[in-house]
């Protein structure tokens, strides 16, 4: 049992981001743990050509190619199939797998077959004393916790966005085109139609967040917001009372559930600090927060913080920013 | 349609600050006199799990594993929403249990309460959110797996669940038996119960099932998956964002 086995997906057609955070974890394993890096690749379609050859490009040796046309966005069951008979026969030590929608339902299911060690959603991973240790967070970020690997295999997944995309670091590779036997009539779940909502939303790559809570008092407060977005260069997000009320789609949520974010600039308004919202947002390098309640928790994770109404702040905030685009 | 809904209790998340600490000789945190709570996607589950009976009939079981003395406030709250019936797994030292020890016990219990059409939980508990419990309990169970689900409806005979993606929502076509984990939305808000659902909910019937005998009777199926001394948690401390305190201050008017 050797080497560290990342699993690429392709499903919409090429290599995610989150995977390519992958390698660079994977990286950071290598050389303390001695290992070799290889990738399942795992989509359908020319673009997995260039997938394989991004996959080079950033260090990974043998890249295993799994071309199927049931391995497509959200189809889990095929995407088990797949990574299981390639990881069953490269016996590698470690598994990373991105705990994104397929991955999150993947690793706790790869490592029940495979009788792995299993630690989910880290957010740091690294080799002391020459055994694996993660870290993720619990206790709505309130503590980290430290997990250390005492058996092998390892499934471990990471939380997109946790890590960097690694630097360029190519090597002449090799590519091994996999065939499996994916029967569709054994697989028990098929996604019948993918919703793509707010694709332009871009919140978790926006340097500049506003986010919305219940403060708001529902959805016309939004309005507002996208304004001050509009006016700084910025995305619009919300905790979680505004997409449980439907004042904002679900995919707005920032915070454990949803996105998290770490934008140079965060804006909360009329966010409270709920601990499940926190977990998202800790990683903005500066926290304003406008909230009514001096008491409100959101103020103890702020850098920056105005007690008042946003129907007030906010537009100040708007016509001073339009002031000194204009100056 | 039979359905079990996992229910978790944990202390509350929103607990201000000041009341969080960690026991620096379980690496967990202190529970003792903080007010505990059904972890918060587990009540959305549960709303699911009754507005799906409410549409087709069945049973809804309330399933729960923790201290016996404590779990009575989740199983009433459940029963009084308005499960049918309840079982809870006494265990006095599970509450440090990782989401692979815990799914274990649960995948035993399950059998133990026997037929099954659908399993719900929540999609990650408030404490450790470790999102593994849904999808190991569907592979201990050989059922369907879709996590993250936030509606769900029997359209002939197929059940149709919407999963939030990261580029949106996947709709789905799930074989039954399954096991869903549910996240929240508008449509799945958790009912309060009535003064009525909260008298009738004495008379439903709550079994205690004591962990050491189900483990006793469990077959093999997760202790295959995961031994429980596989991980070792060195240290739970505080992150470090909150030594980074700010006192706020009022805007200039």
């Amino acid at each position: 049992m050797a080497g560290i086995c990342v699993i690429a997906g392709a499903l919409d057609g090429k290599l995610s981001r989150s995977s390519l955070e992958l390698i660079g974890g994977a990286r950071m394993l290598q050389g303390p743990l001695g290992q070799e890096v290889a990738a399942v690749l795992l989509g359908h379609g020319p673009g997995l050509a260039e997938a394989a050859a991004d996959l080079h490009r950033d260090g990974v040796g043998t890249v295993y190619r799994c071309d199927h046309p049931l391995l497509t966005a959200g189809q889990t069951d095929a995407v088990l199939v797949a990574g299981e008979h390639v990881v069953r026969r490269t016996r590698p030590e470690v598994v990373l797998i991105a705990a994104d929608t397929v991955g999150r339902e993947l690793a706790p299911r790869l490592a029940y077959r495979l009788r792995a060690a299993l630690a989910t959603e880290c957010v740091e991973l690294g080799v002391e004393d020459g055994a694996i240790v993660v870290r993720r967070q619990v206790y709505g970020g309130r503590a980290l916790a430290t997990l250390v690997v005492r058996t092998q295999p390892a499934v471990l997944s990471v939380k997109p966005h946790a890590l960097d995309v690694p630097q360029p670091a190519p090597v002449a590779g090799t590519v091994e085109d996999v065939s499996v036997a994916i029967d569709v009539g054994a697989l028990p779940t098929r996604v019948r139609e993918v919703l793509r909502e707010q694709a332009e939303l871009g919140l978790e790559d926006a340097q500049i967040v506003i986010g919305g809570g219940r403060g708001l008092g529902g959805p016309d407060g939004f309005a507002l917001l996208a304004e001050l977005a509009k006016q700084l260069g910025g995305a619009v997000g919300a905790s979680r009372p505004p997409t449980d009320a439907g004042w904002v789609p679900v995919n707005w949520q920032i915070g454990q559930t949803g996105k998290t974010i770490r934008p140079a600039l965060y804006i909360a308004v009329g966010i409270s600090g709920a601990t499940q919202h926190i977990a998202g947002v800790t990683g903005s390098r500066t926290i304003v927060a406008i909230n009514r309640d001096p008491e409100a928790p959101i103020f103890s994770i702020a850098h920056l913080g105005i007690v008042g109404d946003y129907r007030e702040v906010v537009p100040a905030l708007i016509a001073k920013v339009k002031e000194l685009k204009g100056a | 349609m039979e359905i079990i809904v996992c229910l978790k209790q944990v202390v509350d998340p929103e607990l201000p600050a000041r009341d969080f600490a960690i026991d620096p000789a379980t690496r967990r945190q202190v529970r003792e006199g903080r007010p505990l709570v059904i972890s918060t996607y587990d009540e959305n589950a549960l709303e699911v799990a009754l507005q799906l009976k409410d549409r087709v009939g069945g049973k809804v079981t309330a399933l729960t594993l923790g201290p016996q003395g404590v779990v009575g406030d989740a199983i009433r709250l459940a029963l009084a929403m308005g499960a049918d019936e309840a079982v809870a797994v006494d265990d006095d030292h599970g509450v440090g249990l990782l989401g692979v020890e815990k799914a274990r016990v649960l995948a035993a219990a399950i059998r133990r309460i026997g037929r099954f059409d659908l399993v719900l939980c929540g999609c990650e508990s408030a404490d450790w959110v470790e999102r593994v419990v849904g999808p190991l309990l569907a592979e201990a169970l050989a059922a369907a797996c879709v996590t993250f689900v936030s509606r769900i409806e029997l359209r002939n005979g197929a059940l149709l669940v919407r999963r939030m993606a990261d580029e949106g929502f996947h709709q789905l076509e799930v074989r039954l038996p399954a096991v869903l984990s549910v996240t929240s939305d508008e449509t799945n808000r958790p009912r309060l119960p009535k003064v009525k659902d909260i008298m009738t909910a004495r008379r439903k019937p709550v079994q205690v099932w004591p962990m050491a005998d189900l483990s006793g009777t469990s077959p093999t199926g997760m202790r295959r998956a995961s031994r429980s001394a596989t991980w070792r948690c060195l240290s739970g401390r505080r992150a470090a964002s909150s030594s980074r305190v700010m006192p706020p201050y009022r805007s200039p008017r």
